[in-house]
């Protein structure tokens, strides 16, 4: 029904981790504007394969915008143009015909390049095993309605914890910090009544492991605009805050007085 | 071989208690002693590892994924069913287990669902000390929605998220396991091949996906929790790279396969845009609470929907079924969905779905009401088609999406293959015919938290002091070649398409003949067709680029051509079974209203499948499905 649009792509290709990269360009035609950006990429794979070129490599999996695993840049915008949208589940029809569309791996020292657009996310997981967590053996757990938490409470839990882990925060920081995935799981768990045995701890260790793979926050913001659950920034200053009170809380426990 | 699914002896409310004391236990000291490769990291798979470590087992855990986060549990909506009778609204253990085995179609295993009720009670408890954030009341207790199936409202919800946030808890507490040392992960790493060794499971083959390189990890105990098939169609709501390769490596090795006719079509999903389209996006049935569904009379009528007058369309689960309308029953739905296209009466650019009309809804109860209720499903089905739900209808239509069949597995959910457990989707064993709404999770976390942590100390403690076969035994330096052999096949026969190209193709032949309905000649048809495609596979598949190195094409390579032989199993088994059965459909079996019909004299039991080899006939062995608290009744909804 609709028109196809003929698209040029600038991708980058890059062999291995730690080889030297280039952008390559491909001419994209037929391109229907009720694809999502991941289907044009797989037409134009499509085609390499048909011409006998090694089709790109670029993470993707649930195609709806949950699993996390897809994350490109587009014009220089993690997961392009459309707000509060993954890569997946951007479309087409927000591109014009004739359009050269740029695509670039996540760019961060803390996510080397594994091949083209995929790169390695680990760093975010030793986050999470740092503290990212509430200790409760398997069957120990009281009954489900024991502790009653007040809805705005579990409601703002559940707003950090819809975070997908994309690492577009990253990306799309100008230090490569990963103040909004931390904040964003930390928050999760802190703001709960459950988390509270751990809270201090928990926030000193998830943000020292942090620090030992990212860049620093200034507050510039892109990470919320770049975010395609829309997690908000006031994270991060819960984060600064619980930080600033853990690390009094550690001086106090080590014999140092504060009024 | 004879199945013996040791079903315990005793009432069925007793059952699992008394099976937990009847069991052998591995003392706290000595599990260290014992190592288990668990495979896949969503629900079931990350909660046993958790589980498991933290009793003190030595654990493996292999993910193809970057992230052990990523597992396709994360893309469930809807919620997860527990019979805690919070809303006080006669909800029960029993119930709950008596609503699964009809629901099911009376084709699940009594005891296994029963214990599944039962500790879908610790679940939530175990979910909300994790910090789940699950939808509360104003009073701060939680909230419960009804489903499908069910008229008590059993299911705990955390927005449409509750997969990612229950998979969320589960990937955090096997976190702290990694952190602890208790849990070793491998990320990016394929299982291709299992490992039998003097009768028993030794270890599995995989292949590191970054590097290429082959190797083995050998254990005392490996277990599969790798989901379903139903990519096997190509087209599915299934995450683009969920596979049925780990557990048809395991069927190739003797592990039999069971009902793999059994898959689920969910009628409201978003319909395909064109021939590039990769995957389906599941739409909430909630919708059809509000939607009225119909197509044009005519199959020529190219007017857009608004200027169809009432006269014109065909409103026709309203018509066929008046009692229950729009909200029959998936299968039902589906299948009266498929007619219509199939008569070609189908809407759209493809004329390939059918209209969810929101018009009445909205002038009876206003557009904020709507919203309120189908917002955010509204904003989805808008970024995906680009149209307007408030002002044109959504188009639907079914999609595969979930696969009841799976490895047969015994009540201690142990493979007859000693030594190999199945758990989740995996498996074959809770949801029979037909899964009904927000069990899938509630199966995933039950088996992972609460049943494999008893029953594998069953298996593992007469094995104390005995090492695990050793990884560079011959039986695993065996195994390594068979799966250099396959890599080297698939990438030396430089052909001339593409892998998804046979893909697509194979998909296409499933859903025309072993899909929403199946017929012996549609079914011979399908049965006829695969292997052509699977020889032509071989010969001609292109595949570039090298084995050791990051290679995405060879991956989809490895997992198509495993689909290209077990999708002749599906055909088979759905074939032999002459009945209709939950999403099950064989048109020579149903009754006047077009309900599914069962044969419980000739088909009440579980078609496990022997694999012996490409080409040959497989063994068929039956586990016959004895229902002594539930009476076998006609499932009418009616």
């Amino acid at each position: 029904m609709s028109e196809k649009m003929h698209m040029e792509l600038k991708v980058w290709r890059q062999a291995g981790p730690g080889q030297p990269g280039r952008f390559v360009t491909y001419d994209a035609p037929g391109v229907s504007p009720d694809m999502s950006f991941l289907e044009m990429l797989d037409l134009v794979n499509e085609r390499l394969v048909e011409d006998g070129e090694e089709p790109f490599a670029f993470d993707h999996d649930c195609r709806e915008g949950i699993c996390g695993s897809c994350g490109l840049m587009i014009n220089g915008q993690a997961h392009g143009p459309e707000r509060a949208t993954a890569t997946c589940q951007l479309h087409m029809r927000k591109f014009s015909d004739g359009d050269q569309v740029t695509v670039e791996p996540w760019r961060a020292a803390a996510f080397p390049v594994i091949k083209d657009l995929a790169v390695d996310r680990s760093t975010l997981d030793r986050i999470v095993e740092a503290g990212g967590y509430i200790t409760v053996a398997t069957g120990s757990a009281p009954d489900a309605n024991l502790i009653p938490i007040p809805k705005p409470v579990a409601d703002a839990s559940m707003d950090a914890a819809a975070c997908i882990g994309c690492g577009a925060c990253v990306a799309a920081c100008p230090n490569g910090a990963a103040q909004l995935f931390t904040s964003a799981k930390l928050q999760h768990l802190n703001l709960l009544p459950q988390g509270q045995a751990e809270r201090w701890d928990r926030t000193i260790s998830m943000v020292e492991e942090m620090e030992s793979f990212f860049g620093s926050c200034t507050n510039h913001g892109e990470c919320e605009e770049a975010c395609p659950k829309s997690i908000s920034i006031d994270f991060i200053a819960l984060l600064n805050r619980d930080y600033v009170r853990a690390q009094l809380k550690q001086r106090r426990l080590a014999g140092q007085s504060f009024p | 071989m004879t199945l013996d699914s040791r079903i315990p002896p005793g009432p069925i409310a007793e059952k699992w208690d008394s099976h937990r004391f009847s069991m052998k236990l591995v003392n706290p000291s000595n599990k260290r002693r014992f190592e288990i490769i668990i495979v896949g990291s969503g629900l079931a798979g990350a909660s046993a590892a958790a589980t498991l470590g933290e009793l003190g087992y030595r654990v493996k855990v292999v993910t193809f994924h970057d992230s052990p986060r990523r597992a396709h549990s994360i893309a469930a909506q809807g919620g997860i069913n527990a019979a805690k009778n919070y809303p006080n609204d006669g909800d029960s253990i029993h119930r709950l287990f008596y609503d699964t085995v009809k629901g099911g179609d009376y084709r699940s295993r009594e005891a296994n669902v029963h214990r599944l009720a039962q500790v879908s009670l610790n679940i939530i408890d175990q979910c909300v000390a994790q910090g789940v954030p699950f939808a509360r009341e104003y009073g701060g207790l939680l909230d419960n929605r009804s489903f499908g199936g069910a008229q008590v409202s059993r299911t705990f919800y955390a927005r449409g998220q509750t997969g990612q946030q229950l998979l969320l808890g589960a990937y955090q507490a096997m976190a702290r396991q990694i952190a602890l040392g208790n849990v070793e992960l491998h990320n990016r790493t394929e299982m291709l091949e299992l490992v039998v060794k003097d009768g028993r499971t030794a270890g599995i083959v995989c292949r590191d996906l970054i590097t290429g390189e082959v190797f083995s990890l050998s254990a005392h105990a490996v277990v599969l929790a790798t989901g379903g098939y139903g990519n096997v169609f190509y087209l599915s709501t299934n995450a683009k790279n969920s596979n049925v390769t780990s557990i048809w490596r395991a069927a190739r090795q003797g592990a039999y396969f069971a009902n793999p006719c059994y898959t689920q079509i969910h009628p409201t999903c978003i319909p395909a845009s064109d021939d590039f389209q990769s995957k389906l996006t599941l739409m909430s049935e909630s919708l059809r609470n509000d939607g009225r569904i119909w197509v044009p009379e005519r199959g020529d009528d190219d007017r857009v929907a608004g200027q169809i007058p009432e006269g014109d369309r065909d409103y026709y689960l309203e018509r066929r079924y008046p009692a229950f309308g729009n909200l029959v029953p998936r299968d039902v739905a589906s299948r009266a969905s498929k007619r219509e296209v199939d008569a070609g009466r189908g809407v759209g650019p493809m004329k390939n779905g059918v209209y969810l009309d929101f018009a009445d809804a909205i002038s009876r109860l206003g557009a904020p009401v709507i919203e309120e209720r189908y917002g955010n499903l509204f904003q989805m089905y808008e970024r995906i088609t680009g149209e307007d739900p408030y002002k044109t209808p959504m188009r639907i239509y079914p999609a595969v999406h979930y696969t009841m069949g799976g490895l047969w597995v015994d009540y201690n959910l142990m493979s007859n293959l000693p030594g190999l457990f199945v758990l989740g989707e995996a498996n074959f064993s809770d949801h029979g015919a037909n899964r009904l709404g927000a069990s899938a999770l509630m199966q995933g976390l039950a088996d992972g938290y609460f049943v494999i942590p008893y029953t594998i100390g069953d298996y593992l403690a007469p094995l104390l002091g005995e090492k695990p076969v050793p990884s560079d035994d011959s039986a695993f330096a065996a195994a390594e070649t068979s799966v250099h052999d396959r890599v080297s096949a698939l990438l030396s026969t430089n052909g001339t398409k593409s892998v998804d190209h046979f893909h697509r193709a194979l998909g296409k032949v499933l859903w025309d003949n072993c899909g929403m309905g199946r017929t012996e000649q549609s079914l011979d048809k399908a049965l006829s067709e695969i292997p052509a495609i699977r020889e032509e596979f071989h010969r001609d598949v292109r595949v570039l680029g090298d084995g050791e190195s990051f290679n995405q094409s060879l991956e989809k390579a490895g997992r198509v051509a495993d689909y290209l032989e077990f999708a002749e199993l599906m055909c088979l088994d759905a074939r032999h079974r002459k009945e209709s059965c939950g999403g099950h459909f064989r048109e020579e079996y149903q009754t006047e209203e077009g309900e599914a019909l069962r044969d419980d004299e000739n088909f009440a039991y579980v078609a496990a499948w022997e694999w012996l080899g490409v080409g040959r006939e497989p063994t068929l062995h039956k586990e016959s499905l004895e229902f002594e608290s539930v009476q076998l009744a006609t499932r009418s909804y009616k």
